[in-house]
Protein backbone atom coordinates (compact mmCIF):
# COMPACT_ATOMS: atom_id res chain seq x y z
CA UNK A 1 0.00 0.00 0.00
CA UNK A 2 2.80 2.40 0.79
CA UNK A 3 4.49 1.75 -2.54
CA UNK A 4 2.88 4.63 -4.43
CA UNK A 5 5.93 6.83 -4.48
CA UNK A 6 5.63 7.56 -8.21
CA UNK A 7 2.09 8.93 -7.85
CA UNK A 8 -1.21 7.13 -7.98
CA UNK A 9 -1.47 4.35 -10.55
CA UNK A 10 -4.54 2.19 -10.77
CA UNK A 11 -6.15 0.18 -13.56
CA UNK A 12 -8.57 2.11 -15.75
CA UNK A 13 -11.38 -0.36 -14.96
CA UNK A 14 -11.87 1.00 -11.45
CA UNK A 15 -12.49 4.53 -12.77
CA UNK A 16 -15.00 3.30 -15.35
CA UNK A 17 -16.83 1.22 -12.73
CA UNK A 18 -17.05 4.16 -10.32
CA UNK A 19 -18.19 6.40 -13.17
CA UNK A 20 -21.00 3.93 -13.96
CA UNK A 21 -21.92 3.68 -10.29
CA UNK A 22 -22.11 7.48 -10.00
CA UNK A 23 -24.49 7.53 -12.99
CA UNK A 24 -26.70 4.90 -11.34
CA UNK A 25 -26.74 6.79 -8.02
CA UNK A 26 -27.52 10.11 -9.75
CA UNK A 27 -30.37 8.52 -11.66
CA UNK A 28 -31.65 7.03 -8.41
CA UNK A 29 -31.63 10.39 -6.64
CA UNK A 30 -33.35 12.00 -9.63
CA UNK A 31 -36.04 9.29 -9.50
CA UNK A 32 -36.67 10.13 -5.83
CA UNK A 33 -37.89 13.52 -7.06
CA UNK A 34 -39.58 12.15 -10.18
CA UNK A 35 -41.76 9.72 -8.22
CA UNK A 36 -42.55 12.37 -5.57
CA UNK A 37 -41.35 10.43 -2.55
CA UNK A 38 -42.09 12.52 0.53
CA UNK A 39 -41.25 12.71 4.21
CA UNK A 40 -38.60 10.65 5.95
CA UNK A 41 -38.27 8.20 3.03
CA UNK A 42 -37.32 11.07 0.69
CA UNK A 43 -34.79 12.46 3.16
CA UNK A 44 -33.29 9.08 3.88
CA UNK A 45 -32.83 8.29 0.18
CA UNK A 46 -31.51 11.73 -0.80
CA UNK A 47 -28.91 11.78 1.98
CA UNK A 48 -27.97 8.14 1.40
CA UNK A 49 -27.32 8.69 -2.33
CA UNK A 50 -25.55 11.99 -1.63
CA UNK A 51 -23.13 10.43 0.87
CA UNK A 52 -22.50 7.38 -1.33
CA UNK A 53 -21.65 9.60 -4.31
CA UNK A 54 -19.44 11.88 -2.22
CA UNK A 55 -17.69 8.88 -0.69
CA UNK A 56 -16.98 7.29 -4.07
CA UNK A 57 -15.60 10.53 -5.52
CA UNK A 58 -13.31 11.20 -2.56
CA UNK A 59 -12.21 7.60 -2.07
CA UNK A 60 -11.50 6.58 -5.66
CA UNK A 61 -11.39 9.61 -7.98
CA UNK A 62 -9.45 11.67 -5.43
CA UNK A 63 -7.41 8.61 -4.37
CA UNK A 64 -8.09 8.97 -0.62
CA UNK A 65 -8.40 5.19 -0.42
CA UNK A 66 -4.69 4.84 -1.16
CA UNK A 67 -3.28 7.76 0.85
CA UNK A 68 -1.60 7.37 4.22
CA UNK A 69 -3.88 7.77 7.25
CA UNK A 70 -1.98 10.87 8.49
CA UNK A 71 -3.15 12.67 5.33
CA UNK A 72 -6.68 11.20 5.28
CA UNK A 73 -7.35 12.19 8.89
CA UNK A 74 -5.85 15.68 8.45
CA UNK A 75 -8.41 16.35 5.70
CA UNK A 76 -11.48 14.38 6.77
CA UNK A 77 -11.56 14.85 10.55
CA UNK A 78 -11.92 18.69 10.48
CA UNK A 79 -15.05 18.34 8.33
CA UNK A 80 -16.74 16.63 11.27
CA UNK A 81 -16.76 20.09 12.92
CA UNK A 82 -19.26 21.14 10.27
CA UNK A 83 -21.82 18.87 11.96
CA UNK A 84 -21.66 21.26 14.93
CA UNK A 85 -22.36 24.24 12.65
CA UNK A 86 -25.20 22.27 11.06
CA UNK A 87 -26.70 21.58 14.48
CA UNK A 88 -26.39 25.22 15.59
CA UNK A 89 -27.96 26.36 12.30
CA UNK A 90 -30.90 24.01 12.73
CA UNK A 91 -31.51 25.09 16.36
CA UNK A 92 -31.33 28.77 15.37
CA UNK A 93 -33.68 28.25 12.43
CA UNK A 94 -36.27 26.47 14.57
CA UNK A 95 -36.19 29.28 17.11
CA UNK A 96 -36.48 31.99 14.42
CA UNK A 97 -39.38 30.13 12.84
CA UNK A 98 -41.10 29.92 16.22
CA UNK A 99 -40.71 33.62 16.98
CA UNK A 100 -41.81 34.57 13.46
CA UNK A 101 -44.84 32.35 13.88
CA UNK A 102 -45.67 34.11 17.12
CA UNK A 103 -45.11 37.71 15.98
CA UNK A 104 -45.88 37.75 12.26
CA UNK A 105 -49.21 35.98 12.25
CA UNK A 106 -51.79 38.61 11.36
CA UNK A 107 -54.50 39.40 13.89
CA UNK A 108 -52.70 37.70 16.75
CA UNK A 109 -51.75 40.94 18.48
CA UNK B 1 28.77 25.31 18.27
CA UNK B 2 29.64 22.57 15.86
CA UNK B 3 27.41 19.90 17.29
CA UNK B 4 24.66 18.44 15.14
CA UNK B 5 22.22 15.62 15.49
CA UNK B 6 22.97 12.85 13.05
CA UNK B 7 19.69 12.18 11.27
CA UNK B 8 21.00 10.20 8.35
CA UNK B 9 20.70 6.61 9.49
CA UNK B 10 22.13 5.31 6.28
CA UNK B 11 19.00 3.36 5.41
CA UNK B 12 15.35 4.12 4.80
CA UNK B 13 13.24 3.68 7.94
CA UNK B 14 10.05 1.63 7.60
CA UNK B 15 6.77 3.57 7.65
CA UNK B 16 4.25 2.02 10.07
CA UNK B 17 0.58 1.75 9.07
CA UNK B 18 -2.66 2.55 10.92
CA UNK B 19 -2.90 4.73 14.04
CA UNK B 20 0.80 4.11 14.74
CA UNK B 21 1.47 5.48 11.26
CA UNK B 22 -0.39 8.72 12.03
CA UNK B 23 1.60 9.24 15.23
CA UNK B 24 4.85 8.37 13.49
CA UNK B 25 4.20 10.65 10.48
CA UNK B 26 3.16 13.67 12.54
CA UNK B 27 5.92 13.29 15.13
CA UNK B 28 8.67 12.51 12.66
CA UNK B 29 10.18 16.00 12.86
CA UNK B 30 10.08 16.07 9.06
CA UNK B 31 7.23 16.63 6.64
CA UNK B 32 4.04 15.06 8.00
CA UNK B 33 2.59 13.94 4.67
CA UNK B 34 4.76 11.10 3.41
CA UNK B 35 4.68 9.86 -0.18
CA UNK B 36 2.68 12.91 -1.26
CA UNK B 37 4.16 15.76 -3.35
CA UNK B 38 3.76 18.96 -1.35
CA UNK B 39 1.73 20.56 -4.15
CA UNK B 40 -0.84 17.83 -3.68
CA UNK B 41 -0.89 18.23 0.10
CA UNK B 42 -1.38 21.99 -0.32
CA UNK B 43 -4.21 21.44 -2.80
CA UNK B 44 -5.93 19.18 -0.26
CA UNK B 45 -5.58 21.85 2.42
CA UNK B 46 -7.00 24.46 0.04
CA UNK B 47 -9.90 22.13 -0.73
CA UNK B 48 -10.51 21.68 2.99
CA UNK B 49 -10.81 25.45 3.38
CA UNK B 50 -13.12 25.58 0.35
CA UNK B 51 -15.23 22.84 1.95
CA UNK B 52 -15.77 25.16 4.91
CA UNK B 53 -16.79 28.03 2.61
CA UNK B 54 -19.32 25.97 0.69
CA UNK B 55 -20.60 24.39 3.91
CA UNK B 56 -21.15 27.85 5.37
CA UNK B 57 -23.24 28.74 2.31
CA UNK B 58 -25.26 25.54 2.42
CA UNK B 59 -25.84 25.69 6.17
CA UNK B 60 -26.92 29.37 5.96
CA UNK B 61 -29.26 28.36 3.16
CA UNK B 62 -30.70 25.62 5.36
CA UNK B 63 -31.13 28.11 8.19
CA UNK B 64 -33.04 30.68 6.10
CA UNK B 65 -35.12 28.00 4.43
CA UNK B 66 -36.16 26.41 7.72
CA UNK B 67 -36.94 29.75 9.35
CA UNK B 68 -39.00 31.40 6.59
CA UNK B 69 -42.75 31.54 7.08
CA UNK B 70 -43.40 32.08 3.34
CA UNK B 71 -43.74 29.03 1.11
CA UNK B 72 -40.49 28.02 -0.64
CA UNK B 73 -40.71 27.88 -4.47
CA UNK B 74 -40.83 24.24 -5.60
CA UNK B 75 -37.42 23.55 -7.24
CA UNK B 76 -38.87 20.55 -9.05
CA UNK B 77 -41.11 22.90 -11.05
CA UNK B 78 -38.84 25.96 -11.22
CA UNK B 79 -36.03 23.92 -12.78
CA UNK B 80 -38.21 21.77 -14.99
CA UNK B 81 -37.98 21.81 -18.76
CA UNK B 82 -40.79 21.58 -21.28
CA UNK B 83 -39.92 19.10 -24.01
CA UNK B 84 -42.34 18.22 -26.81
CA UNK B 85 -45.18 19.91 -24.98
CA UNK B 86 -44.54 17.85 -21.85
CA UNK B 87 -43.02 19.36 -18.74
CA UNK B 88 -40.38 17.15 -17.12
CA UNK B 89 -39.43 18.09 -13.55
CA UNK B 90 -35.82 19.00 -12.77
CA UNK B 91 -34.65 17.77 -16.19
CA UNK B 92 -32.08 20.52 -16.76
CA UNK B 93 -30.44 19.90 -13.38
CA UNK B 94 -30.33 16.15 -14.00
CA UNK B 95 -28.55 16.70 -17.33
CA UNK B 96 -26.11 19.13 -15.66
CA UNK B 97 -25.39 16.49 -13.01
CA UNK B 98 -24.61 13.84 -15.62
CA UNK B 99 -22.39 16.27 -17.57
CA UNK B 100 -20.36 17.09 -14.45
CA UNK B 101 -20.04 13.45 -13.38
CA UNK B 102 -18.84 12.54 -16.88
CA UNK B 103 -16.23 15.29 -16.70
CA UNK B 104 -15.04 13.78 -13.42
CA UNK B 105 -14.73 10.40 -15.12
CA UNK B 106 -12.63 11.77 -17.98
CA UNK B 107 -10.50 13.72 -15.48
CA UNK B 108 -9.78 10.60 -13.41
CA UNK B 109 -8.64 8.82 -16.57
CA UNK B 110 -6.52 11.82 -17.62
CA UNK B 111 -4.64 11.51 -14.31
CA UNK B 112 -4.06 7.80 -14.94
CA UNK B 113 -2.73 8.36 -18.46
CA UNK B 114 -0.65 11.27 -17.18
CA UNK B 115 1.28 9.05 -14.76
CA UNK B 116 1.79 6.61 -17.64
CA UNK B 117 3.31 9.55 -19.53
CA UNK B 118 0.83 9.01 -22.36
CA UNK B 119 0.90 12.59 -23.59
CA UNK B 120 -1.75 12.32 -26.29
CA UNK B 121 -4.42 10.52 -24.25
CA UNK B 122 -3.88 12.86 -21.29
CA UNK B 123 -4.30 15.85 -23.58
CA UNK B 124 -7.47 14.48 -25.21
CA UNK B 125 -9.06 13.56 -21.88
CA UNK B 126 -8.17 16.96 -20.35
CA UNK B 127 -9.80 18.66 -23.34
CA UNK B 128 -12.91 16.46 -22.94
CA UNK B 129 -13.05 17.45 -19.27
CA UNK B 130 -12.75 21.14 -20.15
CA UNK B 131 -15.44 20.81 -22.84
CA UNK B 132 -17.85 19.11 -20.44
CA UNK B 133 -17.09 21.76 -17.83
CA UNK B 134 -17.78 24.53 -20.34
CA UNK B 135 -21.04 22.77 -21.29
CA UNK B 136 -22.02 22.78 -17.62
CA UNK B 137 -21.31 26.51 -17.30
CA UNK B 138 -23.28 27.13 -20.50
CA UNK B 139 -26.29 25.27 -19.15
CA UNK B 140 -26.00 27.21 -15.92
CA UNK B 141 -26.02 30.47 -17.91
CA UNK B 142 -29.19 29.22 -19.66
CA UNK B 143 -30.76 28.39 -16.29
CA UNK B 144 -29.88 31.80 -14.81
CA UNK B 145 -31.28 33.58 -17.88
CA UNK B 146 -34.50 31.59 -17.61
CA UNK B 147 -34.86 32.43 -13.93
CA UNK B 148 -33.92 36.11 -14.18
CA UNK B 149 -35.66 37.04 -17.43
CA UNK B 150 -38.67 34.74 -17.57
CA UNK B 151 -39.45 33.98 -13.93
CA UNK B 152 -38.45 37.38 -12.51
CA UNK B 153 -36.35 35.90 -9.72
CA UNK B 154 -34.03 38.39 -7.99
CA UNK B 155 -31.65 38.02 -5.04
CA UNK B 156 -34.03 40.19 -2.96
CA UNK B 157 -37.34 38.66 -3.97
CA UNK B 158 -39.37 36.69 -6.45
CA UNK B 159 -43.01 36.19 -7.45
CA UNK B 160 -43.01 32.50 -6.48
CA UNK B 161 -42.67 32.68 -2.70
CA UNK B 162 -39.96 33.14 -0.09
CA UNK B 163 -37.63 36.06 -0.91
CA UNK B 164 -34.64 34.08 0.40
CA UNK B 165 -34.87 31.69 -2.55
CA UNK B 166 -33.11 34.04 -4.99
CA UNK B 167 -30.38 35.05 -2.54
CA UNK B 168 -29.52 31.45 -1.70
CA UNK B 169 -29.77 30.27 -5.29
CA UNK B 170 -27.61 32.95 -6.90
CA UNK B 171 -25.03 32.86 -4.12
CA UNK B 172 -24.57 29.09 -4.05
CA UNK B 173 -24.79 28.26 -7.75
CA UNK B 174 -22.88 31.42 -8.65
CA UNK B 175 -19.99 30.51 -6.39
CA UNK B 176 -20.00 26.96 -7.71
CA UNK B 177 -20.19 28.15 -11.34
CA UNK B 178 -17.20 30.43 -10.71
CA UNK B 179 -15.26 27.42 -9.46
CA UNK B 180 -16.19 25.46 -12.59
CA UNK B 181 -15.17 28.37 -14.86
CA UNK B 182 -11.80 28.77 -13.15
CA UNK B 183 -11.37 25.01 -13.39
CA UNK B 184 -11.99 25.08 -17.15
CA UNK B 185 -9.32 27.76 -17.58
CA UNK B 186 -6.79 25.75 -15.56
CA UNK B 187 -7.70 22.56 -17.43
CA UNK B 188 -6.86 24.30 -20.70
CA UNK B 189 -3.56 25.55 -19.26
CA UNK B 190 -2.70 22.06 -17.98
CA UNK B 191 -3.68 20.50 -21.33
CA UNK B 192 -1.40 22.94 -23.15
CA UNK B 193 1.50 22.07 -20.87
CA UNK B 194 0.90 18.37 -21.45
CA UNK B 195 0.75 18.52 -25.25
CA UNK B 196 3.77 20.85 -25.48
CA UNK B 197 5.78 18.29 -23.55
CA UNK B 198 6.55 20.67 -20.70
CA UNK B 199 6.01 17.85 -18.21
CA UNK B 200 8.08 15.29 -20.12
CA UNK B 201 10.99 17.72 -20.37
CA UNK B 202 10.45 19.00 -16.80
CA UNK B 203 10.31 22.61 -17.92
CA UNK B 204 9.48 25.02 -15.10
CA UNK B 205 6.04 26.58 -15.28
CA UNK B 206 4.87 30.17 -15.42
CA UNK B 207 5.78 32.05 -12.21
CA UNK B 208 7.61 29.07 -10.69
CA UNK B 209 11.07 27.59 -10.79
CA UNK B 210 9.82 24.10 -9.96
CA UNK B 211 10.20 21.41 -12.58
CA UNK B 212 7.09 20.44 -14.48
CA UNK B 213 5.87 16.96 -13.48
CA UNK B 214 2.81 14.86 -14.21
CA UNK B 215 1.71 15.28 -10.60
CA UNK B 216 0.23 18.64 -11.66
CA UNK B 217 -2.38 16.69 -13.63
CA UNK B 218 -3.40 14.89 -10.45
CA UNK B 219 -3.46 18.16 -8.48
CA UNK B 220 -5.66 19.67 -11.20
CA UNK B 221 -7.81 16.53 -10.93
CA UNK B 222 -8.26 16.98 -7.18
CA UNK B 223 -9.65 20.47 -7.76
CA UNK B 224 -11.94 19.27 -10.53
CA UNK B 225 -13.32 16.32 -8.52
CA UNK B 226 -13.92 18.71 -5.65
CA UNK B 227 -16.08 20.90 -7.89
CA UNK B 228 -18.07 17.78 -8.80
CA UNK B 229 -18.25 16.84 -5.12
CA UNK B 230 -19.72 20.23 -4.19
CA UNK B 231 -22.33 19.80 -6.93
CA UNK B 232 -23.37 16.46 -5.37
CA UNK B 233 -24.24 18.33 -2.17
CA UNK B 234 -25.89 21.27 -3.97
CA UNK B 235 -27.96 18.87 -6.07
CA UNK B 236 -29.14 17.00 -2.97
CA UNK B 237 -29.89 19.83 -0.58
CA UNK B 238 -30.90 22.66 -2.91
CA UNK B 239 -32.68 20.94 -5.78
CA UNK B 240 -34.05 17.78 -4.16
CA UNK B 241 -35.10 19.21 -0.77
Amino acid sequence: MAAHVEGQQHPIGIYLKIWGLLFVLSTASYLVDYFHFQGYLRWFLIILFMLLKAGLIVAVFMHMLWERLAMVYAILVPTVLLMVLLGIGALEADYTFLTRGVFFVKGLF
Amino acid sequence: MTQAIRTNTGQALPLPEGIQGIVADWSSDQRAFKNVPWGKAMMWIFLLSDTFIFSSFLISYMTVRMSTTDPWPNPSEVFGLTLFGQSIPLLLIAIMTFVLISSSGTMAMAVKFGYEKNRKMTFILLLCTAALGATFVGMQAFEWTKLIVHEGIRPWGNPLGAAQFGAAFFMITGFHGTHVSIGVIFLLITATKVIRGDLDHERPGFMTGRKGKYEIVEIMGLYWHFVDLVWVFIFAVFYLW
